[in-house]
This record gives C-alpha cells, sequence and structure tokens, in this order.
C-alpha cells in the first residue's frame, strides 16, 4: 500500500467500461454481436487527438496499466515502471489507452462474463480470439475516442505482436510502433509450452469442460501449473540460479515432498496466487492468440513482403536472457523491415531477468525508451503545428 | 561536423539509401538524412552511441558486424559506409566483400600505417608506434588490422575491386598539396570510394 502516492505516478484511476454494438466479425468465422471493452486512460487527449498511445498488453495483463485503484492497493498497475507524469510514456504529453483484451478475464466481454443471449457466463463458448479481432476491436476502440491516428502503438511480448500487427492491418492509423520482446510468430516449442499449460488445466477434475462457473469451482490446481509452467519461461536461468540458487527454505534437506528450495515454494506461490485472480478459460483463449499469430498465414508471403504496407516507424527492444522470445527473434522481425525498406532501430539489452525483463526498469532499457519517445514526441509536435489553427 | 564525415558527404548522392556501419552517434547519417534526404540505417554495438542515434531520429541497429550481414539481401543499397574501423575487424577483406555485396558502392576510411611517423617510430625506437592519433599499445590495441595504402590498394587488385575515387588527408583532415606528391608516406587518413 503506498502510504503517499509518488509525484510520478498517476495516481488513483478509475476503469470505465466501453459498450459497442457494431457486430464484430472475428477471423474463426464467429460474429460477436455485442461487447464491451474495460478500458483506463492516463493524461489528456489533446485538441486534435494526436497524441494518443495504446498499450497492448501480454498474456496475463489488462487495462490496469498504470496507477493506482484505491489506497489500499499492494502494487500499482502491471506497467507503472514506464507509465506517469515524466516517466518514459509521458502522462503530461501523451494521452494514454490501456484495456483489457477480447477474451479477457478482468471485466471485458469474455468466458467469465455474461452472454448478453443467455445471461450466462460465455464459458468455454466464447469464441477464440485471434491478434487480428483485438486488433479490429483496439480501432473501434480508437474511433470512440475520435483518434484517427495513434502517436504509437506499443506493446511487450504478445502486446508485441499486437503492435506489429497493428502497422499491417491499418498502416495509416499509427505513427509509431514498438515491438518489446516479441516474436513475428511462435516457434514449436512456445506451442509446446502453452499445449502443457492448457492440458494442465482441461485436464483439472474442477475444469468440467469449462463449465465451472456453474458448479462453482475453479480449476485452480490446473491454472497454477500453467502459471508454475509458464514461470519458468518468464525466468532466465541466470535470474533463477542468482535470486534462488539452492537455497534451502529451513536450512536443510528433510527428505520428502514438501516444497524445500526456495525455487519451488516462489513457483509455487505464483501459481497459486495467479489461480485466485485468473480465469482459466481465458488463459486457454489467450495461449491461442499466441499460437494463432502469424502476420503471414493470410497472405501467404514473406514477412518483408506482409510488412511492406507499413507506414509506421519501428522501435523494435529485446532483451538478451529472453529465452521465450530471443534476440533472434527480433531480429527476425527487424530483418524483415529493413528488407522491406522501413523506418526501423533495434536495440538488444543486456538483462539477467529473461522475458519478465521488458516490465522491469532496466536503466538502459529505460535510456533506450526515452529517447524513442522524444522523437515520438517530435513527430506529434511536428503534426500538430501543421496543423490549420 | 568530424572532418573525415565532411569529406565523405560529397560522396553520397541526394535520395540514396545508405548504410553506415560502426556509425557512432549518428552524426554522419543524421546529416545525409537531413540535407540530402538519404534513408537507410546505422550498425552500431555502443549502448551510449545507440541512444544517442535514437534520440537524433537516426535509425539504428544494435548488432556486432563481426557477427556477419548474412541476414542483409545483395544490392540492399547504394551505399555502405564504414569509417576508421577497417582496422579493428577480424578479417577486414571479408568485411570488404560483404559491403560489395550489399551495396553497390562503399566507402572506406582508414589510418595509414605507412605514414613516415609510424615507420620512424618503429625504424628507430623499434617499438610499435603510439601517437595522439594511434594511443594505443600493442597489447591493448583494437586495431588488429593496420594496414598501409599500398596494401589496401593491393587489396582491391587482387578482388578485382575497382576504386572509383580517393583522397589522402593529414590527421585533421586537410587536403596538403605535399601529401599527393607521396601519398603513402605523407598522407595519415585515406577515404577510398570503391565498387565491384
Amino acid at each position: 500500500m503506498p502510504t503517499v502516492i509518488p509525484e510520478d505516478s498517476v495516481g488513483i484511476v478509475q476503469p470505465q467500461k466501453i459498450d459497442f454494438h457494431d457486430p464484430l466479425q472475428l477471423s474463426c468465422g464467429r460474429v460477436l454481436e455485442r461487447y464491451h471493452l474495460m478500458v483506463e486512460t492516463y493524461g489528456e487527449l489533446n485538441a486534435d487527438c494526436s497524441n494518443a498511445i495504446l498499450i497492448c498488453h501480454a498474456l496475463s495483463g489488462n487495462h490496469h496499466v498504470a496507477g493506482y485503484h484505491s489506497l489500499e492497493d499492494k502494487k500499482p498497475g502491471w506497467w507503472d515502471s514506464a507509465i506517469g507524469p515524466g516517466k518514459a510514456i509521458d502522462t503530461n504529453k501523451f494521452f494514454v489507452i490501456g484495456l483489457n483484451n477480447l477474451g479477457g478475464c478482468h471485466g471485458s466481454s469474455g468466458p467469465n462474463q455474461p452472454n448478453p443471449e443467455t445471461g450466462q457466463p460465455y464459458g468455454p463458448d466464447f469464441p477464440i480470439i485471434t491478434v487480428d479481432d483485438w486488433v479490429e476491436s483496439q480501432a473501434r476502440l480508437a474511433d470512440h475516442f475520435g483518434i484517427e491516428q495513434f502517436a504509437a502503438v506499443i506493446g511487450g511480448s504478445l502486446g508485441g505482436m499486437q503492435a506489429l500487427q497493428w502497422s499491417i492491418n491499418y498502416p495509416e492509423r499509427l505513427r509509431h510502433c514498438m515491438v518489446i520482446a516479441a516474436a513475428p510468430k511462435l516457434s514449436a516449442q512456445n506451442i509446446a509450452f502453452n499445449e502443457v499449460a492448457r492440458q494442465a488445466i482441461s485436464k483439472d477434475p474442477q475444469f468440467h469442460d469449462g463449465h465451472y462457473y456453474a458448479q462453482n469451482e475453479v480449476p485452480k490446481v490446473g491454472l497454477m501449473l500453467a502459471r508454475m509452467l509458464g514461470h519458468i519461461t518468464y525466468l532466465s536461468d541466470d535470474g533463477m540460479r542468482s535470486k534462488f540458487g539452492r537455497e534451502l527454505r529451513s536450512g536443510q534437506i528433510s527428505y520428502d515432498f514438501t516444497p524445500q528450495f526456495e525455487v519451488e515454494s516462489y513457483l509455487r506461490y505464483q501459481g497459486e496466487r495467479f489461480s485466485t485472480e485468473f480465469d482459466a478459460n481465458t488463459y486457454l483463449l489467450m495461449t491461442k492468440a499466441l499460437d494463432y499469430f502469424d502476420p503471414t498465414a493470410t497472405e501467404g508471403k514473406p514477412l518483408s513482403e506482409v510488412l511492406a504496407k507499413a507506414k509506421a516507424k519501428f522501435m523494435v527492444i529485446s532483451f538478451t536472457t529472453d529465452w521465450r522470445f530471443s534476440p533472434e527473434r527480433s531480429r527476425e522481425i527487424v530483418d524483415a523491415l529493413v528488407d522491406a525498406d522501413k523506418q526501423v532501430s533495434y536495440a538488444e539489452i543486456e538483462a539477467a531477468q529473461g522475458h519478465d525483463a521488458f516490465l522491469i526498469p532496466i536503466p538502459r532499457y529505460l535510456d533506450v525508451f526515452n529517447a524513442y519517445m522524444q522523437r515520438v514526441e517530435a513527430d506529434t509536435n511536428s503534426l500538430s503545428s501543421k496543423e490549420p489553427s | 561536423m568530424r572532418a573525415d564525415l565532411d569529406l565523405i558527404k560529397d560522396w553520397v548522392e541526394p535520395g540514396k539509401r545508405v548504410l553506415d556501419l560502426c556509425c557512432g552517434d549518428g552524426e554522419l547519417l543524421h546529416y545525409l538524412h537531413s540535407e540530402k534526404q538519404a534513408s537507410g540505417y546505422g550498425l552500431e554495438i555502443g549502448p551510449e552511441n545507440i541512444t544517442e542515434c535514437i534520440g537524433k531520429g537516426v535509425n539504428v541497429i544494435e548488432k556486432d558486424i563481426e557477427e556477419g550481414l548474412a541476414s542483409i539481401k545483395d544490392n540492399t543499397f547504394d551505399t555502405v559506409i564504414m569509417t576508421q574501423a577497417i582496422q579493428i575487424m577480424m578479417r577486414p577483406d571479408e568485411i570488404i566483400d560483404e559491403m560489395l555485396r550489399i551495396g553497390k558502392e562503399c566507402i572506406v576510411t582508414f589510418p595509414n600505417f605507412g605514414h613516415w611517423r609510424a615507420r620512424g617510430y618503429l625504424a628507430f625506437r623499434g617499438k610499435m608506434p603510439v601517437s595522439k592519433f594511434l594511443p594505443y599499445t600493442w597489447y591493448n590495441t583494437p586495431n588488429t588490422h593496420f594496414c598501409t595504402f599500398k596494401d589496401f590498394e593491393r587489396l582491391c587488385v587482387e578482388r578485382n575491386i575497382y576504386i572509383m575515387e580517393r583522397t589522402v588527408v593529414d590527421n585533421e583532415h586537410q587536403h596538403r598539396w605535399w601529401i599527393h606528391l607521396w601519398p603513402n608516406m605523407l598522407g595519415e587518413i585515406a577515404i577510398y570510394r570503391i565498387t565491384k
């Protein structure tokens, strides 16, 4: 709990629910007739609506990107380190939008929300959502705010994939695209990890084929295992070694199966906490969206040709010990952008924290982030000065 | 602007696509972009330099050239530039080949180890030359592949590289009439414009 809200925090924020009544055609063939999105915004939208930044969240993220919901909150939003007055994404200059993606479990239309047709939670009947569908729903969210073109669309991990897809689907609607700790598509190894996570959830006896809400049960063990597995892939070998090593909780081995190593109890704690906060059906959906992400799939052309239509300037960032989406995967994106003659900068940040590094305020990462945001700001200002007064 | 960059800029025509290997803080690219509407990228590995490039609006890609340029397709760039870095490469000849593969023409600058001061240092003191211009000692120098103008031009002949232009200057990057009397003895820095 913050006793005082820090000066560089956006402070106490309130989410808003925005309803959409235009049917949304989804990649899977189904249509969402009506849906709603949970959204938070920080900063002020300027008169010509040119200073908006969209933050796309990763697998377990949501609309609560920065600030606090109340003084009782233990932690601020998930990317508070990057967003606030005077921070890299400066809310004195930019209007920042965070949302909970469709299929999420933090208030946007998703498996744990009532299906308007039945009044019952969608559960497993909520359609499979893809990154394309998210981009479409986010574009409608931009329309809602009267934003024709984002100053930047920014995301890490699965969020970075959305940013990349934005540059392809709506080339005119973003000036800058920041793709952090992402990949142009998942590898077989990435998909394999996701499948183990899904199996852990769906084989949990309390999953009830996704209809656990009616049973008043939660597939807690499955969700916990999925998160524990995921968490291992977010950390690096080095990071785990320095954080836990082979430290024992009680100082000695007890020759039984209780958690004795620090790393065991850490993973159990993370898994358990997650299983009370996150929805199992949403976890399945999010991992599927990851697996299906491939901007080249529809057109069957190489990434560089698909990116030919992009007009944004790109900043791509990776982290040295990230093995979930390694620097090599980011370089694939950069190579495709160079091949397509696009404006791109790329930084590979030395970091021990693995994939998680994208959420950590590492000094060099912040330097690069700040420097790039100055460019975003300069472009926004030059646009505003060109507008007739 | 750094004097050698000032000389190079005249060899890049407006609107061209440029790749600057070891681009430093992006000064040359920034100039070429704003004054000559050139597009392209700098490759760099120094964190501070990379941040400076980004701040200037120069497209910079963190990449160690020693790991190769294989990901870049043939003839992607109009001009590939490498200033004062060829002598620190593990295999200068391979880098030059790669530069000529991905670029239609290349601009290379390097210090001349055949300059009279270097020759004199070794001849009379019997030690590897150390000067204001070459401040390293033999065991910690990054300059592992020094060459003279003659050496470089010999490599060009062997590899069928055509020298389009050459400028030889002193260490203040000034043209002096007397340098041209005996460039390999009197010139300190050479700027070559080459193509295949």
